[in-house]
């Protein structure tokens, strides 16, 4: 496992720097959908019927119950997440006026933070089911499903984008069919980074599911049986005994999908890499093997493709010649062009309208200002905490990855850590804080690397593990010691790996400033300067336009910093800190 | 023994190199090797890959540190990398990041050079190995051969007084190989490099009569110096040449009888009782039907000198030998003196169809190889007719390494599969006798 370099979750590989029309073309239909929705919910200013389940209880006994429904909700979120994948990816990927639109609004929805997604939606889900809760669950579930679907969808889209020519080619002259195509080829060379991308969206979904299970914008409140709301209770009562029997059972839970989904699911995409390191010991499963083993399960494991032969989806279509030659062909296509660029500018400008109007009818000039000014205050605090974590955990990883049983032991703990939520310790660090005095400003920031910096931490051993030995023993041989090592040997060589691990934690650590620059314990509540807690506070007040304005804004932080920092960045080291 | 006057280099007294096993057991990898290193030579280590010749060049290097004995440098115990000891690696193990003068330069800035020092003597080895030019080249940019000549560079730009090189040639292509091994000997005879001596790991064996004063043939299992030929030919040296021939015919045959020894060896004495723990070589059934259907073949008619087959068909000694010795351990050819001659079923298994080949393959399979004789048995005595790879696996790691067990099993299945004897699903690890249906 400590061989494999995960893959960024930003759009690194798509084409060129800097950001091109396309990229506002994206930016406005997204905001703009959000600001319709924000508006509508705007203007339901009946009460809703407040959904009113059973009381959350902090008798641990019902934590077992508790976890099992905030994993089923997990669960659910990242099914829909495949489906949109699998759609949304390969639309992406084979339509080519699609992919101009597609891949940019992909690119933006990974930039807005989430919990800006659940403030403007959740009102809009609670009218859809009046008096239920299923309102909130529904809710809920996309809250989990906006965290994980858009790198799992960005990473499938690069593997389709990347099929090997011949593989390509191989398919094609066996006029293989669309659907069989897909599920034989497609599917399982974009499979192992695209399991990779969904332990990574578990790990993320967690920060939120927490975070949206109790959640109250304006007067609506809404707690759903969960370890996340069981939190929030036990925050309210600052009873840290009910923490701790909450962290427990998380641990348990991460722990038990560790082993019955992830490890399979590794183990058995190891099929599907398409090239194969000699020597390499593959990962394995004891879950998959009893799969493998149990005759019922792999009996019942081929009726999919049982079905899909009866409906005759794998049968190659007729041999017609798709396209229309000459110069018909090539002016239909230009006129459809000319169509489809028209529609989407009429599209754009008409939200772009919109936007103005909505953010117009509430805001002035001078809220955007602040927006902005808070906005850089975060950036600040991002770019700091990123230097710090690397500045601490960057030797470690190095120390750690040179040592191959140190590095056993240590990449799962790490990856363990990355997955844990880490707002479930904020309130211990709010009372902390809170008791000695301390500044908001300076003491809340620490919180938003506190579970993203794992990241650096894992990529950085797995770079270690894998910097080639004969370089090492070539540095030894030259007796290039102490600084001169660091800068000419150890750092390029680990630098791929360490920017995955820093562009994933900056990430996250923008997407956790809007619960970490605005936490409480019990009635004390916290708050330090900057564009997440900005949120955060519009959403307590139900105030739609404040909310819209500071998603936006973060958005765009995040895309500029994507844009001009990491992705050149990666650029570079591509070029050439690698030999091949 | 007089160390301190000796004159030579390098003194390698008495080295043992042994790793713990995850079992607790001791893993021998060199025992007791001896060898000395004298101004003005080329001394090559000459073994199979795995016989442990890469293991004692990096100890010789201080790069790691043996379980016993003493390497002397100068008549002084070796206490890490030496300030005269340089390296050329197998897989050059050039910086990617580092430009060609980047990377030359790094062994000089290391030992805090001037810089206008270091500028200068980078140039001045570049030059030498024919680099001019290529000095703000980054190495993905240049061929094979030239990222060699790179590692050369900056190897000798520290002249050091030992260069050990560790199969410099064995990544290059044919060609290219045989250019860079001519300018290295060029430069040698020339005395145009700043170095006393060269230690040269290779498991080429023209390559060593080529480059070498005196060659050390080295054993496997564990890793030893089986013998010592000195090479005594003037340079440059001629490949057609009678004597040079002689040579080469003389190592192979020595190496040939050790391994033909441990073939005899390995059913009656080494592992009395089961004898299924013979290490067998991932070969495929491929590459023994080629090589039987060769040797039949004129103009051999049954008979072969080993270096000259190896060089018809281009195999290098580590796909040659182990192919040799599977086929003498299956009774379908004998290996002696330099030669392998096909046995009288080797030479039927040739005439047939693959249906009899197959049916011959599967009968020398249960006589000659036990481990494939007792998976069948096994697999006949189960009602199910089934059994997982983990109840062999464990039967064999009592004997050998655990790397080892997996290449034996992989080999085992390999050849059953051909033979039809039985079949093995690699996704729930069973063995079985089903065919797929």
């Amino acid at each position: 496992m400590a061989k494999i370099r995960l893959p960024p979750t930003v759009s690194i590989h798509a084409r060129g720097v800097l950001p091109n029309p396309w990229d506002g073309v994206a930016f406005v239909l997204i905001i703009g959908l959000l600001a319709l929705v924000a508006h509508a919910a705007h203007e339901m200013t009946i009460p809703l019927a407040v959904a009113t389940s059973s009381p959350i209880s902090l008798d641990p006994h019902v934590l077992p119950e508790y976890a099992l429904r905030t994993t089923l909700r997990m669960i659910l979120a990242l099914l829909a997440s495949l489906l949109f994948t699998f759609t949304y990816a390969t639309l992406a990927a084979k339509v080519r006026r699609a992919e101009v639109l597609l891949v940019p609004i992909l690119d933006i929805l990974q930039s807005v933070p989430i919990l800006g997604f659940i403030s403007v939606t959740i009102v809009l889900f609670m009218a859809m089911f009046p008096g239920s809760v299923m309102g909130a669950e529904v809710a809920a579930i996309f809250a989990i499903f906006t965290s994980q679907a858009w790198n799992m969808a960005f990473s499938f889209y690069q593997g389709l984008r990347t099929v090997p020519k011949d593989l390509d080619e191989a398919s094609r002259s066996f006029r293989l069919s669309a659907w069989l195509r897909f599920w034989r080829v497609d599917v399982p060379f974009a499979m192992p980074g695209l399991i990779w991308n969904m332990m990574m969206s578990m790990s993320g979904g967690w920060f939120f599911v927490v975070a949206a299970e109790a959640i109250s914008v304006g007067n609506t409140t809404i707690t759903l049986p969960g370890v996340g709301s069981y939190i929030a209770l036990a925050i309210q009562k600052q009873d840290l005994q009910a923490i701790g029997w909450a962290v427990l059972s998380m641990l348990g839970v991460i722990l038990a999908y560790d082993q019955l989904l992830f490890r399979p699911l590794v183990a058995w995409a190891e099929r599907f890499r398409f090239e194969q390191e000699v020597g390499k010991t593959a990962p394995t499963s004891w879950v998959l093997i009893v799969l493998r083993r149990a005759r019922l399960i792999q009996a019942l494991a081929t009726v999919p493709r049982r079905l899909a032969r009866l409906t005759g989806a794998y049968r190659s279509p007729a041999a017609t010649s798709r396209r229309i030659a000459g110069a018909a062909g090539s002016r239909r296509m230009l006129l459809g062009d000319i169509l489809w660029y028209t529609a989407v500018a009429a599209g754009v400008a008409y939200v772009a309208w919109r936007i103005v109007a909505f953010l117009a009818s509430g805001l002035g000039l001078h809220d955007v200002v602040d927006a902005v000014l808070a906005g850089f205050v975060t950036f600040l605090r991002v770019v700091i905490l990123i230097a710090l974590a690397s500045a601490i955990w960057v030797p470690i990883g190095v120390w750690i990855g040179l040592r191959p049983q140190a590095a056993r032991v240590a990449q799962p703990v790490a990856q363990f850590l990355a997955a844990f939520p880490a707002n479930l310790l904020f309130p211990v660090a709010v009372s902390l804080i809170h008791r000695y005095g301390l500044s908001p400003n300076v003491w809340l920031s620490p919180l938003m690397v506190l579970g993203t910096q794992w990241y650096i931490l894992f990529n950085v051993v797995a770079g270690a593990s894998a910097f080639p030995a004969d370089l090492r023993y070539a540095a030894a041989n030259l007796h290039v010691r102490g600084w001169q090592w660091w800068r000419r040997a150890i750092l390029p060589g680990i630098f791929p790996y360490y920017l995955t691990g820093a562009i994933t934690a900056s990430g996250g650590s923008w997407n956790a400033s809007v619960v970490a620059e605005y936490v409480s314990w019990g009635d004390t509540r916290l708050t330090a300067y900057g564009v997440g807690a900005y949120i955060a506070k519009a959403t307590n007040a139900g105030d739609y336009h404040r909310i819209m304005l500071g998603i936006a804004v973060m958005a765009i932080f995040v895309l500029l910093c994507n844009r001009l920092l990491w992705r050149p960045l990666f650029l570079f080291a591509e070029r050439r800190l690698t030999l091949d | 023994m007089a160390l301190v006057e000796s004159k030579n280099l390098l003194d390698v007294n008495g080295i043992r190199q042994s790793f713990r096993r995850p079992n607790g057991d001791d893993l021998s990898v060199l025992e007791d090797v001896n060898l000395s290193l004298r101004e003005g030579e080329i001394v090559g280590l000459l073994g199979r890959s795995g016989s442990g010749k890469s293991t004692l060049l990096r100890l010789i290097a201080g790069l790691n540190f043996p379980t016993g004995g003493r390497i002397l440098y100068h008549g002084r115990p070796l206490a890490g990398p030496a300030q005269g000891i340089a390296m050329v690696f197998q897989s050059f193990a050039l910086f990617p990041w580092l430009t060609v003068l980047e990377n030359v330069e790094l062994g000089l800035e290391a030992l805090g050079t001037p810089e206008r020092e270091m500028r200068q003597r980078a140039l001045a080895a570049l030059d030498l190995i024919g680099l001019d030019g290529y000095e703000s080249a980054y190495p993905k940019e240049l061929s094979g051969g030239m990222r060699q000549r790179v590692g050369f560079a900056r190897a000798l730009v520290v002249h050091p007084d030992i260069l050990l090189m560790d199969e410099p040639f064995s990544a290059l292509d044919i060609l290219t190989a045989e250019t860079l091994r001519t300018d290295f000997l060029d430069l040698w005879c020339e005395g145009q490099m700043p170095i006393k001596s060269v230690l040269l790991v290779t498991h080429n064996i023209e390559e060593a009569v080529l480059m070498c004063d005196r060659v050390l043939v080295f054993a496997s299992n564990p890793g030893r110096v089986a013998q010592e030929i000195a090479i005594g030919l003037p340079q440059p040296r001629n490949r057609a040449d009678i004597a040079f021939r002689k040579k080469v015919d003389t190592i192979y045959i020595s190496m040939t009888e050790k391994a033909g020894e441990r073939a005899r060896r390995t059913h009656v004495e080494r592992f009395p009782g089961t004898g299924i723990a013979t290490v067998l070589p991932r070969l495929s059934t491929n590459v023994m039907a080629g090589l039987m259907e060769a040797v039949a073949a004129p103009p051999y008619n049954g008979r072969a000198d080993l270096p000259v087959i190896a060089s018809t068909l281009n195999m290098e000694i580590d796909d040659l030998f182990p192919a040799a010795e599977t086929l003498q351990m299956m009774r379908f050819a004998e290996v002696a003196e330099g030669d392998i001659r096909l046995s009288k079923a080797g030479l039927d298994f040739v005439q047939q169809e693959t249906e009899d080949r197959k049916r011959m393959f599967a009968e020398h399979l249960m006589t000659y190889v036990p481990l494939a004789s007792h998976i069948r048995r096994i697999l006949d005595e189960r009602p199910s007719h089934r059994a997982p790879k983990s109840r062999f696996r464990d039967e064999l790691e009592d004997h050998m390494r655990e790397d080892l067990v997996e290449q034996t099993l992989r080999a085992v299945i390999s050849w059953a599969r051909y033979a039809e004897l039985f079949s093995y699903n690699d996704d729930d690890e069973m063995f079985s006798l089903e065919n797929p249906s």
